[in-house]
């Protein structure tokens, strides 16, 4: 077989090319760069190796920003994956009220996120904030800003509130799209509600599930905005999360080669978990 | 197993119906005998879905009852009513295997997994779907998935009646015919009541004992394929069925004779005719329209070939004529004049047969 080289093809992918070296490839290679040597300023380098990346991966703080990261993440799927299908499974598929859930449900998803941590923050507050005030009048002793349970209730609460309606338009859009056919034939063959979502429904929303799975945890991994707003990962380093320890390092201490080291770690275990969810969760797909 | 009777069924997915149009379904009543092989045949729109949905309670009827042996079902349920039904596109369970899937209505109804076991391999073998049984179904072709489909409706044997909703669609032609014959062969075996819907009349004409032919929400006519051949009772019935369809003509009729373009036509149902009629018209099938020596002056317009036999397209003043001419036979060039088969010649009156 000759397969026709028309050279000429590559100015046509030029253009894209460079548009992915610009926004890409290039600031990625500049973290590279940063994490194999040591600068003092003044543009003076000198090499380190992968020292850097020795000094993280034994560093405690790292593994302690790393497992409540694992941790946020791993509450954040419990709840919102479930708690998104179920309110999808409940939302009328026709009528006046289809257009009034929408809209309601992509509320949260249109505010900015630093807004939502202020907004959350504001509410929270134990002594003036509606949340706040109404926990500790119910006999909980809540105080994000001092007790660490308290910071996380609060955080967790806060990216459920933001983020459960992705999950839920998302299953909607594949609850919606599965043909009236599959209902009337599981009733006719006689299935219970539990067997229609159990055979005809989840199957049907698996690549709707995955996509949300993945979204949800490459955004809830990278957690940074909110959370700096709501407790600024406190108190102590309570709710310090990877996005957050990071920032401290390279721009609260200045220690260029350690974060760049860092952001290459965080960036592969993202990559590589994403990976594993994405197999998983397609595995069996063409047999 | 079930005697089907339908009593003034209307149906119309408009809360508030008032015009004519509104309804779906414009009032019907229909008997359907136990253990027959029925089908609903239609142009699009004409409510054979919506009967059949009606038939099997996916659809409760705006007014009128349905009776299942005389018993009232028109309030149950599908799964009360115990139907069948298979639909257009194949409806399967993809996570589970051929086997899981046949198995899944009757591990519904709790049925016992000895029993159950029986069944599946029964039904299996019938389907030529054995190989597959531990397979998972959504690697099956299409026609693989509507078999299971309509395992489904088998496997349990004490289903009222098993329902086709245009179920060959998505097959591909040389395997619509094998199905074809398939379900043909599973009627004859099991001898369940079956109906079939669909808009295409061969699958119609060669699956059912008794074809309902429907329009806009009405039934036009009940009967056997030869009966709507020979005696089409609307015009409508004898355009839809048969390829090219019935020729349709003007006529008058004075005196106990009928004439068209001039000329004296018998017609098989000349002397029912009582003269109250706006307008008449002359049914002939293109296959009893013969060439003749004497006869009705026609110009021929032009000529197909359709395989075993052609078909002739003649005009006269009146109006269009086809007749269907047998290969190898001579198509007159001068003088043109055709008959018609007097006892395939029908008056109709405002579209239906007078008799």
């Amino acid at each position: 077989m000759n397969k026709t080289v028309d050279n000429k093809g590559w100015f046509f992918v030029l253009p894209v090319v460079l548009l992915v070296a610009f926004n890409a490839i290039i600031p990625l290679m500049t973290v590279v760069n940063f994490s194999v040597q040591e600068t003092f300023g003044d543009n003076v380098f000198t090499w380190a190796g992968v020292q850097w990346f020795q000094d993280v991966l034994h560093s405690d703080r790292f593994h302690s920003a790393l497992g409540r990261q694992l941790l946020f993440t791993g509450i954040i799927l419990a709840i919102e994956i479930p708690l998104g299908l179920a309110i999808a499974l409940t939302m009328p598929r026709k009528g006046p009220w289809v257009s009034v859930c929408l809209v309601l449900m992509s509320l949260p998803l249109l505010i900015p996120w630093n807004v939502v941590g202020a907004m959350w923050n504001i509410m929270a507050l134990p002594d003036i904030g509606l949340l706040g005030k109404f926990l500790n009048a119910i006999g909980f002793e809540y105080n994000y800003t001092r007790r660490p349970i308290s910071a996380w209730f609060t955080i967790v609460l806060m990216d459920v509130w933001h983020w459960t309606s992705l999950v839920a338009l998302l299953c909607y859009a594949g609850l919606v799209s599965i043909p009236d056919a599959y209902y009337q034939a599981a009733r006719v063959d006689g299935a219970r509600s539990w067997a229609v979502f159990r055979y005809i429904q989840l199957p049907k929303l698996r690549h709707v599930l995955t996509i949300a799975v993945l979204l949800r945890f490459m955004d809830s991994f990278m957690i940074y905005t909110e959370a700096v707003v709501l407790t600024g990962g406190g108190p102590g380093s309570a709710t310090t999360f990877l996005s957050i320890d990071l920032v401290k390092t390279a721009l609260g201490q200045f220690d260029l080669g350690p974060a760049a080291a860092m952001s290459i770690i965080y960036f592969l275990i993202v990559l590589v978990l994403s990976w594993l969810f994405y197999t998983l969760m397609m595995r069996n797909e063409e047999t | 197993m079930a005697r089907i009777s339908i009593e003034n069924l209307r149906q119309s997915y408009y809360p508030n119906p008032q015009r004519d149009e509104d309804w779906a379904l414009k009032r019907l009543s229909l008997d359907l005998a136990d253990g027959g092989a029925f089908a609903l045949l239609g142009p699009s729109g004409c409510g054979k879905t919506t009967l059949l949905n009606l038939i099997s309670g996916l659809l409760k009827p705006t007014e009128g009852r349905i009776l299942f042996n005389d018993h009232d079902v028109t309030e149950a349920t599908p799964e009360q009513r115990n139907i069948a039904q298979v639909f257009q596109f194949p409806v399967i369970y993809d996570t589970m295997t051929v086997y899981d899937n046949l198995a899944f209505p009757l591990r519904n109804r709790g049925v016992g997994e000895k029993d159950v076991d029986k069944k599946v391999r029964e039904i299996a073998a019938m389907l030529d779907l054995d190989r597959t049984l531990s397979k998972r179904a959504s690697g099956l072709t299409a026609d693989g998935k509507q078999k299971i489909s309509l395992g489904r409706g088998l496997v349990r044997s004490d289903v009222n009646v098993i329902m086709f909703d245009e179920p060959l669609t998505v097959i591909d032609p040389h395997l619509k015919w094998v199905l074809r014959s398939k379900l043909k062969e599973l009627h004859h075996r099991i001898r369940r009541t079956m109906i079939y819907v669909t808009h295409d009349q061969t699958e119609a004409l060669t699956f059912a004992d008794q074809v309902v032919v429907m329009k806009d929400g009405e039934i036009v006519q009940i009967g056997t394929p030869i009966e709507l051949f020979e005696r089409p009772k609307h015009t409508f019935v004898g355009h839809f069925i048969g390829s090219p369809g019935m020729n349709v003509l003007p006529c008058q009729v004075a005196g106990g004779r009928v004439t068209f373009a001039g000329n004296v036509v018998e017609a098989v149902n000349t002397k029912a005719y009582r003269g109250n009629g706006k307008k008449l018209e002359l049914g002939v099938r293109p296959e009893f329209v013969h060439f003749a020596e004497k006869g009705i002056p026609v110009e021929i317009v032009k000529v197909a070939d359709a395989g075993r036999f052609r078909i002739v397209e003649t005009r006269n003043s009146e109006g269009k004529i086809n007749l269907l001419v047998r290969e190898g036979r001579d198509i007159p060039t001068q003088n043109v004049r055709v008959t018609f088969d007097p006892g395939h010649t029908q008056i109709y009156e405002d579209g239906w047969m007078v008799n």
